[in-house]
């Protein structure tokens, strides 16, 4: 007790909560090796090319199949495109589908959430809706809609925009039930606590009560669920490829290069596990920082 | 209970049918032609007769009710009249593939025994080595041994399944050549040398499976697990005198089986739909590769039944998990 009294009288301003958790954070090994993995998997995709110019798409059939070698630090492809340029511009492609997906799906989640937890009409309708969908066979779904709607919105988009946003929005449509079931459990907790009361009672209107008091207080949970998202979304997206129901030949992501290479895995594994390695690497460091993440948040657990 | 039980099933039946309509519709906005294949030589009217042949020039809610009519009413007919080789069914339409103009349920009958047999084995085999390691690993909560455990579940559920089939194809099949790498549906077990074929096939899928499986379950038994060693009563009876063998084995586990059970009947249905990328990476020709063929193939009446069946199962074994949760955990009351 006298040691939380004199820490507290030491301490002169008051501590952002974020540093808090930020200690809590640091004190999970594993986390802070997904954090150094992942921005430094971030720094390759987005400096890489700066430094590596080579062109992803450039074909050089004299080149085709090499292994490593100065002039191709990973080896090239079967038509001789380089392949650390294709995984640099693979990455960019499937963590942005990773984190637009999770941006929507959270979004939608925490959208729905609010508004079953808030407004106790809407509560019934919302839920239920959330369990219809917690029961649809999601993959079946999602191959069929990236089957059947590829062709019209490669059309009026062009077809790596349009296969883009058709991604996005099939795996935001069909991840976003588990954010929010977290966040209308955290919502109705909150309702009944005495500054959600007493913001009432000098008339604030339910708009301004969500975006002031409610939201901030559910920041914690809807963060875990998108850290985890973002790792889901990008297990899918390449799962997708992967079945060749993914983006067009020519525009490399991370499932893209392992489906491309599989045909081929006999003779040139190295292909296959580039990146294969890649997605595994992005995901375990996601899900980790995510852990970590639910720790640090969770107030039970932080201060201990 | 029973209320409860009931009340749940009567939930589950407009469930059911407001999904079959959602997949119904979603198929009937896609712009796929199911005649997309048929060559341009043919003449527009002998197109127009052939769409008539497939039944597809009625309204979109004529071809969903004679869905419901055929998938509810006549092919449990035809099951019975297999059965007991009656005839109820006689002259009663079936559901029909477009592809290859056979019954869907017996496409998919041919195919079930397939995938229950690599992704049940998975499953078991999975179930079987999650709950020791989740059991010891919160028992040493923090030993070595829990944070390895930690460490390959965290591996397992973040490897994408085709990667580690993928890996596995190059080690085992490849490199070492202890396993082939395609599964023959064909192979017929018979003897004790073809049993041992069978299990040579059916290991690198299993394997891939059941880890994936494994690091899930693990995960939640550990938890579970740590939940309840931290109780009075595991106290209590620690201070009675009773072993520790008894103490963790019996009065912990059996109270942490409560929700690992229940995720464990939750995940029946997602291994199915999880099993898709493993079967299409070993091709296994199970349910999930048909159906991925299928979609290739705006093959419209098979698609609608295989994803419907993954929504019946989907939706039974949330019922089969709350129930459960209802009889094994006595703090629970449906009232």
């Amino acid at each position: 007790m006298t040691d939380a009294i004199s820490i507290a009288a030491k301490r002169s301003a008051p501590r952002n909560q974020w540093w808090d958790v930020w200690d809590q954070f640091k004190t999970h090994k594993g986390a802070l090796v997904g954090l150094a993995v992942f921005f430094s998997i971030l720094a390759l995709i987005i400096i890489g090319p700066w430094i590596w110019t080579q062109d992803p798409g450039f074909v050089n059939l004299r080149a085709r199949n090499q292994g490593f070698s100065a002039a191709h630090p990973l080896g090239t492809d079967q038509l001789g495109r380089d392949m650390l340029a294709r995984i640099m511009a693979g990455g960019k492609v499937s963590i942005s589908v990773g984190l637009t997906a999770m941006l929507l799906s959270i979004t939608l989640g925490t959208l729905i959430g609010v508004l079953a937890g808030y407004f106790k009409r809407l509560e019934n309708l919302l839920m239920r809706g959330t369990d219809l969908f917690l029961a649809l066979p999601l993959l079946p779904l999602l191959l069929l809609m990236v089957t059947l709607f590829r062709d019209p919105l490669s059309r009026s988009f062009g077809p790596e925009t349009g296969i883009f946003i058709l991604i996005v929005t099939a795996i935001g449509a069909t991840s976003w039930m588990q954010s929010a079931r977290i966040v209308r459990g955290s919502v109705l907790a909150l309702k009944e606590a005495e500054f959600v009361l007493a913001a009432r009672s000098i008339g604030t209107p339910p708009r301004r009560m969500i975006t002031r008091h409610i939201l901030p207080n559910v920041m914690s949970p809807i963060m875990v669920s998108a850290t985890l998202g973002i790792a889901s979304a990008i297990i899918t997206e390449s799962a997708l490829s992967f079945l060749g129901l993914g983006f067009p030949p020519d525009f490399p992501t991370w499932g893209r290069l392992l489906f491309d290479a599989v045909d081929a895995m006999q003779l040139y594994p190295a292909r296959v596990i580039l990146p294969g390695v890649m997605i595994s690497l992005t995901v375990l460091s996601v899900n980790y920082i995510g852990d970590g993440l639910r720790d640090a948040l969770d107030p039970r657990i932080r201060g201990r | 209970m029973f209320t409860f039980a009931l009340r749940r099933f009567l939930i589950a039946i407009p469930t059911l049918l407001i999904i079959s309509l959602v997949i119904f519709l979603l198929l009937e906005a896609a712009p796929g032609d199911p005649l997309g294949e048929v060559p341009l030589t043919v003449p527009p009217e002998v197109k127009e007769k052939m769409r008539a042949a497939l039944g597809l020039d009625s309204a979109w809610f004529v071809r969903y009710f004679l869905w419901l009519k055929q998938f509810f009413w006549v092919e449990p007919l035809n099951l019975v009249d297999y059965l007991f080789n009656t005839q109820y069914a006689e002259g009663m339409q079936r559901v029909i593939s477009f592809q290859s103009r056979q019954p869907v349920m017996q496409i998919i009958a041919q195919r079930v025994p397939q995938t229950l047999t690599v992704v049940g084995l998975s499953y078991l085999i999975g179930v079987s080595i999650a709950l020791p390691i989740g059991i010891y690993s919160a028992y040493r909560q923090y030993s070595w041994f829990d944070q390895l455990g930690t460490f390959i579940s965290m591996v397992g559920f973040s490897v994408p399944t085709f990667f580690t089939g993928v890996v596995l194809i190059i080690i085992f099949g490849v490199k070492l050549q202890w396993f082939p790498s395609i599964y023959d549906t064909m192979h017929r077990v018979t003897d004790w040398q073809s049993f041992l074929v069978q299990v040579r096939q059916m290991a690198m899928p299993v394997m891939v499976l059941s880890l994936y499986n494994a690091a899930q379950i693990s995960r939640f038994m550990r938890s579970s697990m740590l939940d309840n060693l931290n109780q009075d009563y595991v106290r209590t009876a620690r201070a009675k005198g009773l072993t520790e063998k008894v103490v963790v084995l019996v009065h912990v586990l059996r109270n942490s089986l409560i929700p690992v059970v229940t995720v464990i009947a939750l995940g029946v249905p997602t291994i199915f739909g999880g099993a898709i990328i493993t079967e299409q990476v070993f091709k296994v020709n199970g349910l999930g590769q048909q159906l991925i063929t299928s979609i290739h193939s705006n093959d419209m009446p098979m698609v609608m039944t295989l994803t419907f069946i993954f929504a019946i199962l989907i939706v039974t074994f949330n019922l089969i998990a709350d129930l459960l949760y209802g009889i094994l955990d006595p703090r629970i009351r449906y009232d």
